[in-house]
This record gives structure tokens, C-alpha cells and sequence, in this order.
């Protein structure tokens, strides 16, 4: 029994209504086999499923993949929810497809990193280890 | 950066029902840090209050659809609940992938439904490391029931009945010929027996075969007083869901008659006993590898000293100290 060993726990989420979860699935095989924990909760989740899913698993990265084009609005959403859950914590991480520009924009309003489609899986798993050690304990 | 609350400082906050508090709490206890311990002994004395629910069946018989079924049932009989639902990890990384929250998002929206996912971690039995304590901070918390769904494969499930109260095992038919429960050895185990997926044609022959079963005498009359029975569920269809809660409360209520509540809970004190003193032995030849250890190993491998008696000196010298 190894004590002490904090895991990194990390819950994906697919929000919105694009309806295929072979890329957030390999992601958490990465992940998996990077030595993670990984909370899969499935398709179509609302934001408020997602955010409730986060507080209860206690997790150290949420990391939302969006391919709908809805990223303004679903990433405003689930920032203002994990405020009011007093879970500002949790490291937003943004995955899918989007235009630049929004990227800077979510940044500012608080998703610590955006990874978009094709990003290689070790700079996936590398970024997820890197926010948590700037983050440190909690 | 926010500062660190120390474990302590939670256990206020947990027993208040606070959110955040008990999923913090329940991430060191799983990672087993020194410094909850105390907070978990504390947490240990203020929790008992829980009816706990062990249900356990083979992957994919539909453990996971039929407890979000169940949840709503609970909760509408006013009672709390807590989940506590066990994926195995991968042996090679330790990592895992977590997914029996899919079949329950349609309880976010519900204040009196706590969902938490746990690997099992290669610990010992099939429960994860830190399911015990798991239990006892959302007892502690206030949930009035709290269900702990384990992958029903192996010898080790009889683990669950050991840590619960009601044991309910889960057939499914469609995974194989035979009554899966019996391959894994957890037959005898059941307080009370569930056929899932009761809408598929073919459930019927395993509602047979079960109960030919168990009328070969298989299943022990563990509570006095109580009959373990047999239900057939379908989570698509929301059948026998209401069956199952009340014969959940009704196996507790026997308990409580017929004063097995107390052979129940001495058991799982043996158990807990039993397995806290295996951590901790383990814990320290870790500790002391490098030392002592390693002397009485050489002895070992040079065939001067058997495991056993080398063991005996080992407990003498590690094990008093802290
Ligand atoms: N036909 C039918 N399928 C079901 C039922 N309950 C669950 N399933 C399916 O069985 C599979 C496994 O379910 P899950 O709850 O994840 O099983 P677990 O691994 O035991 O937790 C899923 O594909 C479910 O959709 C049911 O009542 N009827
Ligand atoms: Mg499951």
C-alpha cells in the first residue's frame, strides 16, 4: 500500500449537442494510462451536471470538450457555476475545435488552458500535470 | 493560491453536510494521508447512523442504472443518499477510467444525492482503499443511506458484505450461461438477490435458474427471520425498483428484530479491525525496508529462518513502535 499517493483526478465532460465521443475517450485512456484518475460522465451533459459531477468528485482538472461551436456560452456557464459552488479550484481545461481569438478570450475569463482538436496526447497528459503542480496542494 | 484547510478543520464542515468538505475529505482519505487520520477517527465516532448497502453483481449486469433507479426511489421516501461506486483500476498505471457516473447525471440537480467514484486500487479484497472510510464521512454527513456498487468479479466481494449491512446481488442474463454469481463466488452472500433487465426475453431462464438455485440450498438463512428473496427488475422499464427499496428497508428492520444489527455491526468491526492492523503492518515493512528488514530477509533467502518465525520477529520489533 503506497500512502500519500495523491492521485490526480480529472472529470471529462462532453457538453452541448455534438454527438460523438471518440476523441474525449481516447484522451482519457491517455490520461488513465498516465496514472490519473479519470471521471467520464458521457454525452449531452448540462453544464450544471457537469459542475455537480467536479464538486462531488473533488476533482484537481475539469476539462470540457466542445466541437458545437457553443464555447461562449458553455464556458461563461460552467466558470459562474463552479464560483458559486465555491470550487474556483478546479482547473477549467477547454478541448474541440474554436477560433483563436476565442481562445484568448476564454483565458481571460478564467479556462486556464485551451487544447484544441489534434492536440498530441503527451502534451495533453503534460499540461494536466503542469496546472496541477502551479496550482499545488489544496 | 488558496491555503490548505487541514483535515481536521473539515470535520465540522462534513458533519454539516457541506459539499466541498466531504469531497475533500473523502479525496485524502482515499489517498490515505497521515494527516487525516485523526480527522477520520473523529468522523469514525460521530458516523453509525447509515443504513449501508452493498450491491455488487459482474460488469455491465447494470449495477450502476439500477442504483440511479434506486437513488430516486430513496429519496422519495424522504431519506438521503450517497453513492459511493468502485471501477477497477488499471494494473499496470494505477490510473483508471471512472464511468459509472454516466448512468446517473439525472441526479445532479438533486441536493440530497451524493455521487463519488472510487478505483479499487489493487487493495486487498475488492474494495478500494479508503471504501471504509468513504463510508463513514457520508454516514457522518448525514446520509441516511449510503450504497457502495463494487465490480462483482473474484472471491473478494464477500468484502462488501462484510462492510454493509444489506447485500444485494445482481444477476443479469445475455453475459453467459451460467448464474454469474456463483461463479464469482458471491451467491451466499446475498441478503437479497436481483434479476436486472427483466424487459430482455431471455431474463426469465436466469430468474429460474437462480432460484433452482438457491432452493438447492445455497443460499444460508444468515438473519433470523429473513428470507432473502428474489426480484426481477428492469431499469428501462422502472420495474420492481420500488420492490427492491422496501426490501432493503424490510432486511433492516429484520435485522434490527431479531437483534442481528448487532452480530452485523460485530462483524464488521472484526473485519475493519482486521484490515486497519494489515495497512498498517504493511505501511511499516515499507517504512523499514531498507533496515531491519532487510536483515530478516537475508535470513529468509539464505534458508536460516523461516518466513513464518522471521515474521514473528518482525512483529515484535515493528510492530509496537510508531
Ligand atoms: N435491457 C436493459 N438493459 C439495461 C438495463 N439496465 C442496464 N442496462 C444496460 O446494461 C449495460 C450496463 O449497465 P451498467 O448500469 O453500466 O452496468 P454495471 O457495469 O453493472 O454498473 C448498459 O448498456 C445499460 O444500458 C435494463 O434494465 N434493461
Ligand atoms: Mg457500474
Amino acid at each position: 500500500m503506497n500512502h500519500d499517493k495523491q492521485m490526480i483526478r480529472v472529470l471529462i465532460a462532453k457538453v452541448g449537442l455534438d454527438g460523438h465521443d471518440r476523441g474525449v475517450k481516447i484522451v482519457a485512456r491517455c490520461l488513465r494510462d498516465a496514472g490519473m484518475d479519470v471521471i467520464y460522465t458521457g454525452l449531452h451533459r448540462s453544464p450544471e451536471e457537469v459542475v455537480t459531477a467536479a464538486v462531488q468528485e473533488d476533482v484537481d482538472v475539469l476539462g470540457v470538450s466542445l466541437l458545437s461551436g457553443a464555447h461562449m456560452t458553455i464556458f461563461p456557464a460552467l466558470l459562474k457555476l463552479l464560483r458559486e459552488r465555491k470550487a474556483e479550484d478546479i482547473i477549467v481545461l477547454g478541448g474541440g475545435v474554436m477560433p483563436d481569438e476565442d481562445v484568448v478570450k476564454l483565458k481571460e475569463m478564467g479556462v486556464k488552458e485551451v487544447l484544441l482538436q489534434d492536440t498530441p496526447p503527451e502534451q495533453i497528459v503534460t499540461t494536466v500535470r503542469r496546472l496541477v503542480a502551479e496550482r499545488g496542494p489544496r | 493560491m488558496a491555503a490548505v484547510v487541514p483535515s481536521l478543520e473539515l470535520v465540522d464542515r462534513v458533519c454539516a453536510g457541506e459539499i466541498n468538505a466531504i469531497a475533500r475529505l473523502l479525496t485524502r482519505a482515499e489517498a490515505g494521508s497521515a494527516e487525516c487520520r485523526p480527522a477520520l477517527d473523529e468522523i469514525y465516532r460521530r458516523a453509525g447512523r447509515a443504513h449501508v448497502v452493498g450491491i455488487t453483481g459482474v460488469p455491465g449486469s447494470g449495477k450502476s442504472t439500477l442504483v440511479a433507479r434506486l437513488a430516486r426511489e430513496i429519496r422519495a421516501s424522504g431519506r438521503k443518499v450517497a453513492i459511493v461506486a468502485i471501477d477497477p483500476s488499471s494494473p499496470f498505471t494505477g490510473g483508471s477510467i471512472l464511468g459509472d457516473r454516466i448512468r446517473m447525471n439525472d441526479l445532479a440537480g438533486d441536493p440530497g444525492i451524493f455521487v463519488r467514484s472510487m478505483a479499487t486500487r489493487g487493495a486487498l479484497g475488492g474494495l478500494a482503499r479508503g471504501t471504509l472510510e468513504a463510508v463513514d464521512i457520508l454516514d457522518a454527513a448525514g446520509f441516511d443511506m449510503v450504497i457502495v456498487e463494487t465490480v462483482g468479479v473474484g472471491q473478494d466481494e464477500v468484502d462488501i458484505v462484510r462492510a454493509s449491512h444489506t447485500t444485494v446481488v445482481m444477476s443479469a442474463p445475455g453475459l453467459g450461461d451460467d448464474i454469474q454469481a456463483i461463479k464469482a463466488g458471491v451467491l451466499e452472500i446475498a441478503d437479497i438477490h436481483v434479476v436486472s433487465k427483466c424487459d430482455r426475453p431471455d431474463a426469465n431462464k436466469t430468474l429460474i435458474d437462480l432460484k433452482a438455485m438457491l432452493i438447492m440450498g445455497l443460499a444460508l438463512a444468515r438473519v433470523p427471520g429473513w428470507k432473502v428473496p428474489v426480484l426481477a427488475t428492469s431499469s428501462a422499464r422502472g420495474e420492481g425498483v420500488a420492490e427492491l427499496f422496501d426490501a432493503i428497508v424490510r432486511h433492516r428492520a429484520a435485522l434490527e428484530a431479531e437483534g442481528g444489527i448487532d452480530m452485523r455491526r460485530r462483524m464488521i468491526a472484526e473485519r475493519r479491525l482486521l484490515k486497519a492492523a494489515e495497512g498498517i503492518i504493511a505501511d511499516r515493512f515499507e517504512q523499514h525496508r531498507g533496515g531491519r528488514i532487510a536483515d530478516l530477509l537475508g535470513n529468509v533467502m539464505g534458508r536460516q529462518t523461516s518466513p513464518y518465525a522471521a515474521a514473528v520477529e518482525l512483529l515484535n520489533e515493528i510492530g509496537m513502535e510508531d
